[in-house]
């Protein structure tokens, strides 16, 4: 079998004396969506801001594709084409969608300049495929909507060709029909062979879009499951009681 | 527990179509706040212009009610004194525009009054001392004003990049560093010159100062020109890259009423400049030195400063910066949300001190037009400076709290600051009760846009 797409062993972070990510193994493979699931303060985003960069590891080893990849920056991250979809943080709420969508990885003229006029004819093509209803290329992101943002996040990702896409939380700030598009979209990168980690809440969510999932408690991983092989119920009763479904081990029980 | 989050809010993907305003103000797509400052300053314009007109009336005993007699007895909008207002804002208005960057970088320079003072004792010893002794070249040498020039830059860049080390890798709050550097910095100049005043400067270092450096008459027209044709290709290119790219448009006559706007400012500041006359005896004086005889009659303006100038192509310049290169966007997005610019991959501790180094860099080169215009270092240059500079980028609509701030902004908010001394000055207000006007209209100012931003959700 082809080495997974992303492969971190032994994933370690503290902060002071507390143990954020404690020994945490996860893989993905192209084309599946795994849920990373647990409670605020389990260590979910904490494993994935290593993941993207954004925070550096005190132990551990991340592998692409089988070999391994010292990722210590955002730079590094873009690198090996991930892309990190925040759920907040990654707007820059004074510059408009093109200048948000582009931080970074600007277009230039020949001259070396800026070249908004392409920027924004860029974003206005990729919106029209992923979002047609977006139409406010000029103003400030802070005026956008919740779903508007989120468009812009995407956006971004999609254009820049990620292979691994890191989605933290990306209905939270959505209505309905925009957390329906946000998963007919993530259907469609699916089928592009694009390996997606979901940080999430939501169990129904996660049953209906994820493949495995991923549950963290403590900063520890209490189990990895295919989400069709287990019951919603189970699924709580791994996050909350740190209970692995297969196995009947507790995780973290100590500490409740 | 593992909640549902299923928001019973309706969709606001769709937007109504962006009704098309029937307001042609609108149309022109002048940016308000922008325009609010213009109007501000015109304001203050038109009151002292008639407040001088009046006392000059009431001077001569022939008073009347007649708006029109006081707007034209007024000596507040005379090219001498349009000239004169224009030298002394340049200092200010150069260092604001760094001001901005670092405002906007969320931000705040207490030391650019102190560090203007140390590069203008840099370049004052090395014109005085270090080119004409130590390197023997005698006073009066044509290099001396390059070298001295370049030395007092370098400093300010250095000390300037030095600030934005301490304030992004050591995370020294930028208040903190620039504090310090208030005292440093003084005292680090009154150091470099034994305490002593420094003068008179080199001949050809005055030509910064302003009176004592124009471009003349005919240059200043050529200079009006060319500013003219690239502000007309900058407006036509911007509208060709629309065009191409099938964006919106402003209508053809909004392009041309913005021209005509721009021709007029232009070539009416150039004309009153020119309008400026040299009088007779330091005309006399011109032709004596080059060994000829004045022509019975002749007249001639003074024309642009070359202080006034420098600060055009720095702003032109920083505007650039600011708004077409990869370091001004990083500039306003790490203003705009520094975790966001982190993980775009923006190295922003290095952006810091960049920022630093620019502002050290304009406190330098407004060093240069500060002494020039006073023809001797002193102790005191620049005292102070920092709050005017501080004023000028927040009236100009700098917001403290990141991200947000125009170049052209801050250099109005200088003009407005001046204009407002000078003109209460004019009318023999007294200089505590112009520091209690100026000091008002900051907080007001800052009011004004804090309830502009609030309307207007920017």
């Amino acid at each position: 079998m082809a080495p997974p797409l992303v492969e971190m062993r032994d994933m370690q972070k503290a902060f002071g004396g507390i143990r954020a990510v404690d020994h945490v193994n996860v893989d993905l493979h192209p084309g599946e969506v795994v849920g990373i699931l647990g409670h605020n303060g389990a260590g979910k985003s904490v494993l994935m801001k290593m993941l993207s960069g954004a925070l550096p590891r005190d132990g551990g080893e991340i592998f692409i594709n089988g070999t391994p990849a010292p990722i210590n920056s955002p730079r590094d991250a873009r690198d090996y084409q991930i892309e990190t979809i925040y759920q907040y943080l990654a707007l820059a709420d004074n510059l408009d969608a093109a200048a948000n969508m582009f931080l970074g990885r600007e277009l230039v003229t020949p001259l070396g300049l800026v070249d908004d006029a392409k920027m924004e004819a860029e974003t206005r093509k990729i919106m029209k495929r992923l979002n047609p209803n977006f139409r406010r290329f000029k103003t400030p992101v802070s005026g956008l909507s919740g779903g508007q943002r989120q468009s812009v996040a995407i956006a971004r990702a999609v254009y820049f060709q990620a292979k691994i896409l890191i989605m933290d939380e990306p209905t939270a700030a959505l209505g309905v029909e925009e957390t329906r598009m946000v998963s007919e979209l993530i259907e469609e990168l699916k089928r592009q062979g694009i390996g997606i980690f979901l940080i999430d809440h939501d169990i129904h969510q996660v049953k209906s879009m994820c493949d495995r999932a991923s549950v963290m408690k403590n900063g520890r991983l209490v189990g990895t499951v295919d989400v069709d092989k287990v019951t919603e119920d189970d699924l709580l009763g791994m996050i909350i009681a740190g209970k692995d479904p297969m196995t009947g081990e507790m995780v973290g029980a100590a500490e409740v | 527990m593992a909640s549902f989050r299923k928001t019973a809010m309706t969709h606001t993907f769709d937007e109504p179509a962006r009704v098309k305003s029937k307001n042609p103000l609108a149309a022109l797509e002048i940016d308000s706040r922008l325009l609010g400052m213009i109007g501000a300053f015109a304001v203050i314009c038109v009151v002292f212009q008639v407040w001088t007109g009046i006392n000059a009336m009431t001077l001569r005993g022939d008073f009347a009610w007649n708006p029109a007699a006081w707007l034209f007895d007024g000596r507040f909008l005379t090219p001498r004194n349009v000239f004169n207002l224009t030298i002394q804002t340049v200092s200010v208005a150069l260092m604001a525009t760094g001001m901005v960057f670092v405002i906007v970088t969320r931000h705040i320079d207490l030391s650019v009054g102190s560090l203007l003072a140390t590069c203008s004792a840099v370049m004052a010893v090395t014109q005085t001392v270090v080119v004409p002794e130590w390197m023997g070249l005698g006073l009066e040498h044509p290099a001396i004003a390059p070298i001295s020039i370049a030395a007092g830059m370098l400093t300010g860049l250095l000390i300037g990049a030095f600030h934005g080390w301490l304030i992004g890798y050591l995370t020294i709050p930028a208040f903190i560093v620039t504090l310090g550097g208030l005292f440093v910095w003084r005292n680090v100049a009154w150091h470099l010159t034994g305490g002593q005043t420094v003068g008179p400067l080199d001949a050809n270092f005055q030509h910064f100062g302003g009176i004592n450096g124009t471009l003349g008459v005919s240059m200043s027209w050529v200079f009006g020109l060319l500013a003219l044709a690239a502000a007309f290709y900058g407006l036509f290119s911007a509208r060709r890259a629309r065009v191409a790219h099938e964006f919106p448009v402003k209508p053809v006559w909004a392009e041309f009423a913005i021209a005509g706007m721009i021709a007029v400012a232009i070539l009416g500041f150039v004309a009153v400049l020119n309008a400026y006359e040299i009088p007779v005896r330091r005309l006399q004086r011109i032709f004596e030195d080059r060994g000829e005889v004045m022509p019975e009659g002749f007249t001639t303006g003074y024309g642009l400063p070359i202080s006034v100038f420098v600060l055009i192509v720095v702003a032109i310049v920083m505007n650039v910066v600011a708004r077409r290169t990869r370091l001004g966007r990083y500039i306003f997005a790490t203003g705009g949300n520094p975790e966001a610019a982190e993980l775009a991959g923006i190295r922003t501790r290095l952006l810091t001190v960049k920022v630093f180094a620019i502002m050290g860099l304009l406190c330098a080169i407004s060093a240069v037009v500060a002494s020039a215009r006073q023809t001797f270092h002193s102790n005191d240059i620049g005292t102070l400076d920092e709050l005017r500079v501080i004023a000028a980028a927040v009236i100009g609509g700098t917001a403290l709290s990141g991200g947000i701030g125009t170049i052209v902004g801050a250099i109005l908010g200088a003009l407005i600051m001046q204009s407002l001394q000078s003109g209460m000055a004019m009318v023999g207000v007294d200089a505590p009760y112009q520091n209690i006007v100026v000091g008002i209209v900051l907080v007001f100012a800052v009011y004004v846009d804090i309830v502009y931003r609030k309307r207007t959700g920017g």
